[in-house]
């Protein structure tokens, strides 16, 4: 559904995004991070066909951003980074404005406008001008206009900053809902457990290079050290650590704990298990001690 | 999905479409913004009544003093400046639809609809100049009405006519020209202070105007509309060039980056070597500037010259008018038999020369650097007036030339045998080499006005200098040393031999 090849934009010497390739289907959410000025915006703004790219080319629902941008326009929904709303005007005016430069017919943009504010909790909005809205209603508001034309591809901008949580919690639910109805989506955002939450792949952006990308597994398999696991006994370590170092690296521990890190634990684990278990050693519980993207996103990005 | 596959994309009617509702959303936004209303409600319906009592009573003063003349030369004027003052507001409301948009972050959603750029420009100059020029009209109906009750007064269909396409093309210059403010700024404060270079020039014309009206020299007005025209034809193509997504986006701040700009610079000075095939990074380091210099005329100063065909043309027709404009002046202004006496031309001519204030030097050095100065002049003020002066600047010295070569051909000389011991000589080399220059000074100055897509201004405008340099160097000036000698040592004596005694 997008296909980027070699994607560079320059501006006037400076390179904003330089080389991108990569692709996202239909059913499939997007993550881009970078940090600030990375070239995600920027990225976004050409697959809106808004901005032009330098070389390299985009297809985005079949359309070549160059070529075609009118077509590609019409199938892209884009939450910008600031809701960019018309504070004068009322809810109803202004999704009518834009379903009426998209080419929906009245009947069709009463309909699409009324079901997704009813959605996103906001049926009250409608009559009401734009300037009185707090922050989240003014952004669902941008997130409703871009979903008006219920487009196949969706490019999101920081979709549920300014939100409280159960807003945020059914721009979410909408996202997801989105995927199940085969669209695909671009989202870029810094909130990296949204992003953990939503995304089926991840791509860490960083001066307009993508420099990792994967599902988020993959991100923190490749990406981290070996995982480490935390083991609970039924009674204290004393000992333990002797006897498993031929196995495993003990990492820390504690009375009756310890944490050890290993590069296959699917082969280690039981083995691991069954001597402890030979020497009449209880264990309570054996877990892998939970690793954020976050970490992923730090260490790629500060190196 | 309900993406609409375009309906009806493409055609007339549906481009009319989206640009209607773009105007519709933008006049209903600007009639909610009270402080634009209120102040186009009193110009419009106040100010005029107001002007037709002041007008009344200021007729009825004037005709006890006997100088009814000053109350009619100030009927028509008032009438000029109550279709002017709300039109002021064009201004105004250009720059909060174009520039306040962009600062308030609304602008990229509808970036991001299927509204072409001339969509979009279109929609919004419109917006922009519907409500003043509507205030106009109305400010001007409520004007005469009240003179018609208080005065009985009609003016001629013809005044009001000129009075209507005055307002309409000033309106229409400055919407224009602050879409190319605003293209080009990213706050409503930077676009205000830009803004003097359109309040400016409407304020003295508005005052040339104002001393023609109390002249009744109204068919001077005339002239000033069809001007008016040309530079809302001019603003008009500039800003649908420039009002881009290209242009509107790709510029976050107003921050003048020097180091940016004279990297593009010197990136636009460069050009592949070339020197006969063979591999320059080859050649020995101490003969590798014969393949800068065979890059240069192989291949660089040839496409400079191609990529600025469309100059040259206007160059040449410049030329062409100035031909004529020297003749016809030569036959509205005759000179005696006894000023151009070329029979009488000798060496001691040419030795008087430099005893003439206001030539030149008559040396090599002296031809040479004054011509310089001229072509330098002329790629100067090519920059503040889309190059337009740059070929004014061509044409003069030329419509000399050939206003001699007339008055020669009137008192019996051969106009070809003149010019050929005249301007011949040295002009083969200086003529090309002034046209060349001249050409690419109009590229510089008009960059501004038709921008490719893709490109930023700036951008252009620096490739174009670049260009007008490296030909300035490679090829202007060599011409014009060689001219310079060619007019010193040898054009005298083909003058001599070809008239003189």
């Amino acid at each position: 559904m997008i296909q980027l090849t070699g994607l560079t934009k320059q501006f006037d010497g400076f390179t904003a995004v330089d080389r991108v390739t990569l692709s996202v289907a239909s059913g499939e959410i997007l993550a881009l991070l970078g940090p600030n000025g990375a070239g995600k915006t920027t990225t976004v703004r050409m697959l809106a066909a808004i901005l032009r790219p330098t070389t390299g080319q985009a297809y985005v629902a079949g359309y070549s951003v160059t070529e075609h941008p009118r077509e590609v326009r019409r199938r892209v929904g884009l939450l910008t980074e600031h809701p960019g709303l018309y504070l004068r005007m009322r809810g109803q005016e202004y999704l009518d404005f834009f379903g009426r430069l998209i080419g929906l017919d009245a009947e069709e943009r009463t309909r699409r406008a009324r079901d997704l504010l009813a959605r996103f909790g906001m049926s009250d909005a409608w009559r009401q001008r734009m300037g009185t809205y707090s922050k989240g209603m003014r952004q669902k508001m941008a997130l409703v206009r871009a979903m008006l034309h219920d487009p196949p591809v969706l490019l999101l901008d920081e979709p549920t900053s300014a939100m409280d949580p159960h807003s945020a919690k059914l721009v979410r639910d909408a996202v997801l809902g989105l995927r199940h109805h085969r669209r695909a989506i671009v989202i870029c955002t810094h909130n990296l457990a949204e992003a953990e939450a939503l995304a089926d792949r991840i791509a860490i952006i960083r001066r307009g290079r993508i420099i990792a990308l994967g599902t988020p597994a993959e991100l923190k398999s490749r990406l981290l050290d070996p995982p480490v696991m935390e083991l609970h006994l039924a009674q204290p370590t004393d000992g333990v650590t002797k006897l498993v170092s031929g196995l495993v690296k003990v990492e820390d521990q504690g009375e009756d704990w310890l944490r050890y890190s290993t590069t296959d634990p699917q082969e280690i684990n039981p083995l691991l298990l069954q001597t402890l278990a030979s020497h009449g050693l209880g264990v309570v519980t054996l877990s892998e001690v939970p690793r954020s993207l976050e970490d992923v996103y730090l260490r790629v990005v500060e190196e | 999905m309900a993406v609409v596959a375009g309906r009806g994309r493409g055609t007339m009617a549906e481009s009319l479409r989206m640009t209607r509702t773009l105007v519709q959303r933008e006049i209903r936004d600007t009639l909610r913004d009270w402080r634009i209303v209120v102040p186009i409600v009193i110009l419009t319906l106040f100010f005029p009544a107001l002007m037709s009592f002041v007008a009344d009573m200021a007729l009825s003063w004037v005709a006890k003093y006997g100088q009814p003349i000053i109350g009619e030369r100030l009927l028509p004027f008032l009438l000029m400046v109550v279709g002017f003052f709300p039109i002021s507001f064009s201004l105004v409301i250009a720059l909060e639809t174009f520039v306040g948009e962009k600062e308030r972050r609304s602008l990229e959603p509808l970036l991001a609809t299927p509204l072409t750029d001339a969509q979009l420009y279109l929609g919004k100059t419109l917006a922009a100049m519907i409500p003043p020029l509507l205030a106009a009209y109305l400010g001007i109906a409520v004007y005469l009405v009240g003179l018609y009750f208080f005065k009985g007064w009609t003016p001629p269909l013809i005044l009001l006519l000129l009075v209507i396409l005055l307002t309409t093309a000033e309106a229409l210059v400055m919407v224009s020209g602050a879409v190319v403010v605003s293209s080009q700024t990213t706050s409503v404060r930077a676009a205000n202070l830009l803004a003097s270079f359109i309040i400016i020039p409407m304020a003295l014309l508005l005052q040339g105007e104002a001393i023609i009206m109390f002249w009744a020299n109204y068919d001077v007005l005339w002239w000033i509309v069809a001007f008016l025209l040309v530079v809302d034809v001019v603003l008009v193509r500039m800003g649908v060039r420039i009002f881009n997504r290209e242009e509107l986006l790709g510029r976050e701040i107003d921050e003048l980056n020097v180091a940016s700009l004279w990297r593009t610079f010197c990136g636009h000075l460069r050009w592949k070597q070339w020197f006969f095939g063979l591999d320059v990074q080859r050649m020995p380091a101490w003969l590798r500037w014969l393949g800068t210099l065979g890059g240069l005329y192989r291949y660089d100063i040839p496409a400079i010259l191609h990529r600025s065909r469309l100059a040259l043309v206007a160059v040449a027709v410049g030329l062409l008018a100035s031909v004529y404009v020297g003749y016809a002046f030569a036959y509205r202004y005759q000179l005696p038999p006894d000023m151009l006496e070329l029979d009488l031309v000798s060496a001691e001519t040419f030795a008087e020369l430099p005893a003439v204030d206001w030539l030149p030097a008559f040396t090599i050095w002296g031809v040479f650097s004054n011509n310089v100065r001229a072509l330098a002049l002329a790629a100067f003020l090519a920059v503040f007036s889309f190059g337009t002066l740059a070929v004014a600047l061509l044409m003069a010295p030329l419509a000399i030339v050939f206003f001699f070569v007339a008055q020669a051909a009137r008192l019996g000389y051969s106009p070809v045998l003149f010019f050929s011991a005249f301007v011949l000589p040295h002009g083969l080399l200086e003529l090309p080499a002034a046209s060349i220059a001249t050409a690419l000074a109009v590229r510089l100055g008009a960059t501004f006005m038709s921008p490719k897509h893709g490109s930023t201004v700036s951008g252009r405008w620096l490739w174009a200098l670049a260009d007008l340099v490296k030909v300035f160097v490679a090829l202007v000036l060599p011409l014009l040393a060689l001219a310079a000698f060619i007019e010193v040592y040898i054009t005298p004596y083909v003058v001599i031999w070809a008239f003189g005694g």
